[in-house]
């Protein structure tokens, strides 16, 4: 002990140990991606900005007829009751599915990412359909037990169950990428020193599990602030609705952005309240050695309860919409509906959508390693502002970009460029909250090790950090994915002309009431949708094996 | 190269194979420089469509509506016809956005009011096209042209109730009987000029008086035609003020058991208006004439038979026949109103809000 004390060596690795390390700041490429990252996140806030300026003393009546402290609160009841129910359905999935010997794990781990691709109008009018007033379940309880009423479904309860099924894979996604990576040492000691499974669930692997719960609840919470779809069917009316009624009813897009800058200010305090939840703490392992994965943990007694559990998780959220969409199809067949030609709407999708995960994981990176590896203010803020298109509504960031577009880059403007551009700026957290969860599993000394060993900072990333950022890359890939899959404003308004996706064409179809065609659509979407998840998940089989 | 050289540690070897190692750096690169690769293929594609067989249509009505009569149209003139399809506000909001540098040549809205809203970006349209619509059906300037017209109803359950219990006008429905009966979809653009039409006829006291009677029995409010037409059909509500051809959608694709239908009042006024969904030309189109030619096209009797046969509407031009579904225009009493004279969005939306229906 002492001759490790004395030693030079000894004392030098222990003045390396800190974050600021020797390293003089960030590879030039870093910084200039970032710097490009920067202007697209602000684009939006920009347009807002000369769009709201005009709307003037109009925009103040505005806001103070709107009641506007009721419908933020709200909003804020809303986002906080599905952030909640998100992370209270998510975590124990996550868990049960990466350290259990839950049967079945691979194709819960698939079934329980895909309630993310439903669009929320379609989602929400599906729980009309089942479970409203005279709804599906109502019928089915009329004849047996004569019940005519069932409770309200409108307002919050329909729009918390809707919102609530249709988001927690955003937590979902990150904490099973976080439990895959997260050394299991600390468990196993926890365990050997006589802690319970539950107590040791509550005391290591919840705290080591926050990063990673705090930026999916993040995002699920973001989401809920935007959504349009679901609350305007639950006619639970919210700050974004709002926000559309001056969109789509009054036809004013400058009160619209006056509103939007509003809103961009409530996301800047949900922003500003997951800061909060974040500690200095370190999460990754400390000592020497690598983690080997976790052994799973035996149900015993409990393995129906999980069953039952990820079974009813999978059945509401997943299995009763595709039955009713399903049904739909076959009624309308029946009835004489034509069968829609898929294919094209399909490939343009998948074409899309893939693309576009790689541009917004490349665009991810550096944002996510400049706020782990270099924090300052400035990377601080470059990672919390990357949330800001994500919680504007669609239809402001796709017609900032119709903004400048068509002024500044015509031979752009209505390309699938600009429309893959518009996906980044309104996705980038997915990627960057899901990378940053992975880096900070990572030991910064693995680098230093890379460096010393005369690698470039760069080919460090690419050799050390990417191949073990696996699990975080494949959650961010696929929550991108799944969100690019079902976005509609933009693309209906920067796709080019006659281009069209399955998300369009559900959303075409459904406004004009062809339910037979919007359905198969939107099957189509799902299954889609569970092809390169399934890809993913068989392949991770095959590499850890 | 040798695997040595590849690994070592000397100049230029070095910095291939440090290249060759970073796939971050190729990624970047390939990042950059792929919009770029789309935005030149797409560029070359516009370059190489011959400039005076090619139309750019804006479209507020769905492709599963009006995408058939438009390729009938493409096919039909050897105009290569491009279409962007969105809601009527979307494009609207997207075309004020985009202002002369605006890549489209028709707007095809859903409605007068989403025409309106641009209406100083639209031109005057030629006189022989814009006189094979009526006079009632177009702007007051001649900017905008009715396409197909369509009525306002009310739609009933026939589990709850039969056309008879019906009133003969809206002013019927604020009787205290009909609470929790009504259903309606306040933030619709076809409500909304309703409500305007009814201002016309009525006058604004006798229009603010309905709004709060209707209010006053709780109507439930729902996002707009299609839940009204579905929450009737569910017996959810006893009647629900739309617009006619959402029904025959459902018809289509539930059968006759749909248990709703239709109802035309029978003393007319604003509940009986007729209203039309349009199309103007763009002040900044290259190709007015093919947009032109397209706005002939949409009322010649072929397109308006389409509308009148797969959409449910009511053809504007004479010598159409109505689809057979359909109440004839001649049987439903429908007030006479012209639909230029219903540009005053701003004035109806005051007064659902000074009546508390919109925030």
């Amino acid at each position: 002990m002492a001759s490790a004390n004395e030693s030079g060596a000894g004392r030098k690795s222990g003045l390396t140990r800190p974050r600021a390390s020797r390293r003089a700041g960030p590879h030039p490429v870093l910084l200039g991606a970032a710097a490009v990252v920067a202007v697209a996140i602000a684009l939006p806030l920009v347009y807002l900005f000369i769009r709201g300026v005009g709307a003037g003393a109009e925009f103040w009546e505005l806001l103070f007829r709107l009641r506007t402290l009721q419908i933020v609160i709200r909003s804020a009841l809303l986002v906080a009751a599905v952030t909640g129910a998100c992370i209270l359905i998510a975590v124990p999935l996550a868990w049960l599915i990466t350290r259990t010997d839950l049967p079945f794990r691979r194709v819960w781990a698939i079934l329980t990412a895909l309630p993310l691709v439903i669009p929320s109008y379609i989602g929400a009018f599906l729980v009309i359909v089942a479970l409203g007033p005279r709804g599906m379940l109502q019928r089915a309880l009329e004849g047996p037990f004569g019940i005519e009423r069932l409770p309200e479904i409108y307002g919050f309860p329909g729009a918390l169950l809707t919102l609530t099924l249709l988001s927690f894979p955003y937590v979902l996604l990150p904490a099973q990428a976080a439990l895959t990576r997260m050394d299991p040492s600390l468990e196993e000691a926890s365990r050997s020193l006589g802690h319970s499974a539950w107590s040791t669930f509550r005391r290591i692997t919840l705290p080591l599990l926050r990063p990673a719960i705090a930026s999916g609840a993040l995002l699920a919470a973001l989401y809920t602030l935007s959504d349009f779809g679901a609350v305007s069917l639950m006619r639970y009316e919210t700050f974004t609705w709002a926000i559309y009624l001056q969109y789509n009813s009054s036809l004013d897009r400058i009160l619209a952005a006056g509103l939007c800058l509003v809103l961009a200010l409530f996301a800047a305090g949900i922003l500003l309240a997951e800061s909060r939840t974040r500690t200095q703490a370190a999460y990754h392992r400390s000592s020497s050695g690598a983690a080997r994965p976790a052994k799973p943990l035996p149900l015993g007694h409990w393995r129906l309860p999980a069953l039952a559990f990820c079974g009813g998780i999978v059945l509401f959220a997943l299995v009763l919409p595709m039955s009713v969409l399903g049904w739909w199809v076959a009624r309308g067949i029946s009835a004489g509906e034509s069968v829609p030609d898929l294919w094209s709407a399909t490939a343009n999708s998948v074409i899309v959508s893939a693309v576009a995960v790689l541009v917004v994981l490349a665009a991810s990176l550096p944002v996510a390693l400049l706020s782990i590896r270099f924090p300052s203010r400035a990377s601080a803020l470059l990672e919390r502002a990357s949330h800001v298109g994500f919680a504007l509504p669609g239809i402001a960031v796709a017609l900032s970009l119709v903004y400048f577009g068509s002024q500044f880059a015509p031979v752009l403007y209505q390309t699938t460029a600009l429309l893959v551009f518009a996906y980044l700026v309104l996705f980038l957290p997915a990627g960057v909250g899901a990378l940053r969860t992975s880096l900070l599993q990572i030991s910064p000394r693995w680098e230093e090790a890379g460096r010393s060993l005369g690698r470039g900072p760069l080919a460090v990333i690419s050799t050390i950090d990417l191949p073990l950022m696996r699990p975080g890359l494949i959650a961010g890939g696929s929550l991108t994915f799944l969100l690019i899959m079902k976005e509609l404003p933009a693309t209906l308004i920067l796709g080019p002309a006659g281009f069209k996706t399955l998300a369009t064409s559900v959303w075409s179809a459904s406004s004009e009431a062809f339910f037979a065609e919007a359905a198969a659509h939107a099957l189509a979407l799902i299954l889609v949708s569970s092809v390169p998840m399934a890809l993913i998940i068989v392949r991770q089989r095959w590499q850890s094996q | 190269m040798t695997r040595k050289n590849l690994y070592g540690n000397n100049g230029p070897a070095r910095l291939i194979s440090r290249c060759r190692k970073v796939p971050v750096r190729a990624a970047l690169f390939f990042v950059l420089l792929m919009p770029l690769l789309v935005g030149i293929i797409a560029a070359c594609d516009g370059d190489g469509d011959d400039e005076a067989k090619s139309l750019t249509i804006y479209s507020g009505r769905s492709e599963s509506l009006v995408g058939p009569i438009i390729e009938q149209f493409s096919n039909a003139t050897g105009i290569d016809v491009s279409v962007k399809y969105a809601s009527t506000s979307q494009m609207a909001a997207t075309l004020a956005e985009e202002g002369d540098n605006t890549p489209a040549d028709v707007f095809f809205a859903q409605d007068p009011g989403g025409l309106g809203a641009i209406e100083d970006m639209l031109q005057i349209i030629p006189r022989d096209t814009l006189d094979k619509a009526p006079a009632w059906a177009r702007s007051a300037e001649g900017r905008w042209v009715g396409i197909s017209g369509r009525a306002r109803v009310v739609v009933y359950s026939t589990d709850n109730i039969s056309p008879d219990d019906i009133p003969t006008d809206m002013w019927g429905f604020t009787d205290p009987a009909w609470k929790g009966r009504i259903g309606w979809p306040p933030t619709n653009a076809s409500f909304q000029t309703m409500v305007t039409a009814m201002r016309q006829l009525w006058g604004d006291e006798r229009t603010r008086l309905w709004l709060e009677g209707i209010q006053a029995n709780e109507p439930k409010v729902y996002e707009k035609n299609t839940p009204t037409v579905a929450a009737a059909g569910a017996g959810e509500i006893d009647v629900g003020f739309v617009n006619h051809y959402y029904l025959y959608r459902f018809l289509a694709e539930e059968g006759e058991d749909f248990a709703a239908r239709n109802h035309h009042l029978t003393a007319g006024g604003p509940g009986s208006l007729i209203m039309v969904a349009g199309a103007g030309i763009l002040s900044a189109s290259d190709n007015s004439e093919n947009a032109a030619k397209f706005l002939d096209f949409l009322l010649s009797p072929v397109a308006q038979q389409y509308f009148a046969g797969q959409t449910y509407e009511y053809p504007l031009v004479e010598g159409v026949n109505v689809n057979r579904l359909l109440t004839p225009l001649s049987e439903i009493n429908n007030p006479s109103v012209r639909m230029g004279d219903l540009a005053d969005l701003k004035g109806t939306q005051e007064m659902l809000r000074s009546v508390g229906i919109l925030p």
